[in-house]
């Protein structure tokens, strides 16, 4: 701006506005570059998930030129490793479904009170304290869950149930349920923070008490993400292995009994992993499809999870 | 009226006062299991384990003698591979958090990589040890090493490390951005010179979640195939003879102290059970150590930050 009052604006600014000029090019050149550096990064998550799918679907192709997908989903016979093989992967769907929802009935309930005590009832300063105790539950290692469940739960379950063996889905789905409950009651209690303030006040002052307006004020408005909670925590449990793998017993069994001992999805992939199969041969390529139905397995439940959770956040 | 209502009102007053003190006390002992079950699991473990916690375990061995076996190449291990993911997790985790924070254009293409990172950190992680097996293991040849077994745990930890970085640059405000750029400074000036640094705080404590995940990881370790009996290190650079490359530790064959425990719990005799429970222990404090860290740092950064 200066130079324009000067008169001579052409000499003076040429250089100067030439090497800006380039100077700003340069940077820019530099910014772009950059720009296509992070974005390259970003894009991994999506590389990732196409990976994932993209070797689940290519070992799991190989696996059923060998085997009828009918087999594969109605047998009830799971015997991939042996002379007289069988293909039917029921009895790891209903380990996994047992084992599963034991961990539920232990989860639900227990997350979703601690969620409303947290976020409606708990004095603040408490809920401070408590709260990071629960992280840390959920930071532990899920092998030393394993560890538990084994060589204490059950045999404490074997003081109280008889002839309980060794290895037993309960036990497993027990510990597993408790591994859950974190989880589950942090998803809980931010959907019930989220109802707006304005709504509990409108309800206590009619005269409701804590319980009323937890109850009927405030769950009603967080019900989508309560549920979410209770979906999301099905979908950890499902895909949960060390817990199964240690104590439930890797043996596929055909059974709704949680007494007895039978592997699940996971504790499957765990087993072969284990044993030194030799690559390409059918038995490698049967933790890929199992791994498959695993992953569409949760897949559904973690959509459906994030649909209700962004449902709550829509509302208001 | 009031005269019949009244005590009527009162009794319903009273039993509603009840509920809430009822309902109060479960949730609070639901809160307390939560607290007693982490104690109880310590407790449990301290009381297997702890004579076996001397100087020897940490420097000996696997063996198939249970009260000589040790933890060394299962510690060394670990700390290695977590070296490696740490070296995958945040430079790409911290540059997507940055592209998905400050540069993403409201596009398709960006809404696809959101939903990806959700769906990520919700996949199962033996999930991850399927695609390693595949991937790493098979079709590019990296084997059974430390370099696959960190790059698995990196990409599985991504999410979180993605996820803390973008609250962490969420919670700048705009002022300082439009500060930056008022002087004239770029995109990634801004980023680098004032983003970035503000936001460490947070990143540090999603990095040290995301290793504190990792490092107790058992599933997608096995699944590579990685329960051997390892009674060696992996090669020190340029020592040896013939001297080691200053990579060749990436390649070796390894343990970690998960597995390292797996291995001792799935055995019969209970003496290998109570090398299970000492490694438990040192597992479960390195855990709660970084958890404890980082839970500590974010209730720092809370307090000292006010914008």
């Amino acid at each position: 701006m200066t130079t324009t009052d000067t008169g001579g604006s052409g000499s003076l600014s040429s250089p100067y506005l030439d090497r800006i000029r380039t100077m700003r090019h340069v940077r820019n050149g530099k910014e772009r570059i950059i720009e296509a550096i992070l974005f390259v990064a970003a894009f991994c998550a999506v590389a990732v998930t196409v990976a994932i799918v993209a070797i689940l679907l290519y070992e799991a192709s190989t696996f059923f030129e060998h085997v009828s997908l009918v087999e594969f989903l109605t047998g009830t016979e799971w015997t991939p490793l042996f002379e007289r093989a069988r293909y039917g992967m029921l009895p790891l769907l209903v380990g996994t479904v047992v084992t599963s929802a034991i961990a539920f009935l232990v989860a639900g309930p227990l997350g979703f009170l601690i969620a409303m005590y947290l976020s409606e009832f708990a004095p603040p300063k408490l809920a401070e304290v408590l709260k990071p105790f629960l992280e840390l539950l959920a930071g532990v290692p899920t092998i030393v869950y394993g560890y538990f469940a084994l060589l204490f739960v059950t045999p404490l379950l074997q003081k109280l149930i008889p002839g309980l063996p060794g290895f037993n889905m309960l036990s497993a789905g027990l510990v597993m349920g408790l591994m859950i409950v974190p989880y589950v009651a942090s998803i809980a209690e931010d959907a019930m923070r989220a109802v707006p303030m304005a709504l509990r006040e409108g309800s206590y002052a009619m005269g409701a008490t804590r319980f009323q307006t937890a109850m009927w004020v405030v769950l009603p408005a967080s019900f989508s993400g309560v549920m979410a909670a209770f979906v999301l925590g099905i979908s950890r449990a499902v895909g949960e292995t060390m817990i199964v793998a240690i104590a439930a017993g890797q043996q596929p069994n055909f059974t709704f009994d949680p007494r007895e001992p039978a592997a699940t999805i996971t504790a499957y992939i765990v087993q072969v992993a284990m044993g030194d199969l030799p690559h390409g041969s059918i038995g490698y390529q049967s933790i890929f499809a199992v791994g498959l139905v695993l992953v569409v397995i949760t897949l559904f439940f973690n959509l459906i999870g994030q649909m209700l959770r962004r449902r709550i956040r829509e509302v208001y | 009226m009031a005269e019949t209502q009244g005590p009527r009102l009162r009794t319903i007053i009273a039993r509603n006062h009840r509920w809430d003190l009822i309902i109060g006390t479960i949730g609070l002992l639901a809160t307390t299991v939560g607290v007693l079950v982490l104690m109880l699991l310590f407790v449990d473990l301290v009381i297997d384990g702890w004579q076996r916690l001397t100087p020897d375990f940490f420097l000996n061995f696997p063996s198939r003698r249970p009260e000589e076996a040790g933890i060394l190449s299962a510690w060394v291990g670990s700390a290695l591979v977590m070296v490696v993911t740490a070296f995958t997790a945040v430079p790409l985790g911290v540059a997507a958090a940055i592209y998905l924070e400050e540069y993403a254009p409201k596009n398709w293409i960006t809404e696809l990589i959101e939903i990806n990172v959700t769906n990520l950190a919700a996949v199962p992680s033996i999930i991850y040890g399927l695609l390693a097996l595949g991937l790493f293991v098979y079709i590019l040849g990296l084997g059974h090493s430390i370099l696959t077994a960190g790059l698995t745990l990196g990409l599985m930890i991504l999410p979180i490390v993605i996820v803390a970085t973008r609250e962490a640059l969420r919670a700048i405000p705009v002022a300082i951005r439009e500060a930056a750029y008022a002087l004239g400074a770029t995109r990634w000036q801004v980023v680098s010179d004032h983003l970035v640094p503000y936001a460490s705080g947070g990143i540090y404590t999603g990095v040290i979640i995301g290793l504190s995940r990792a490092i107790g990881e058992t599933a997608p370790v096995i699944t590579i195939g990685a329960l051997t009996f390892i009674a060696f290190l992996p090669p020190i650079p340029f020592t040896g003879d013939p001297p080691a490359g200053p990579f060749d530790w990436l390649f070796s064959p390894f343990t970690v102290l998960p597995i390292q425990m797996f291995n001792w719990l799935s055995r019969p005799q209970t003496a290998f059970h109570v090398n299970a429970a000492a490694t438990g222990i040192v597992i479960i404090v390195a855990t709660l150590l970084m958890n404890g860290i980082a839970i500590w740092l974010r209730s720092r950064i809370r307090s000292k930050l006010k914008w």
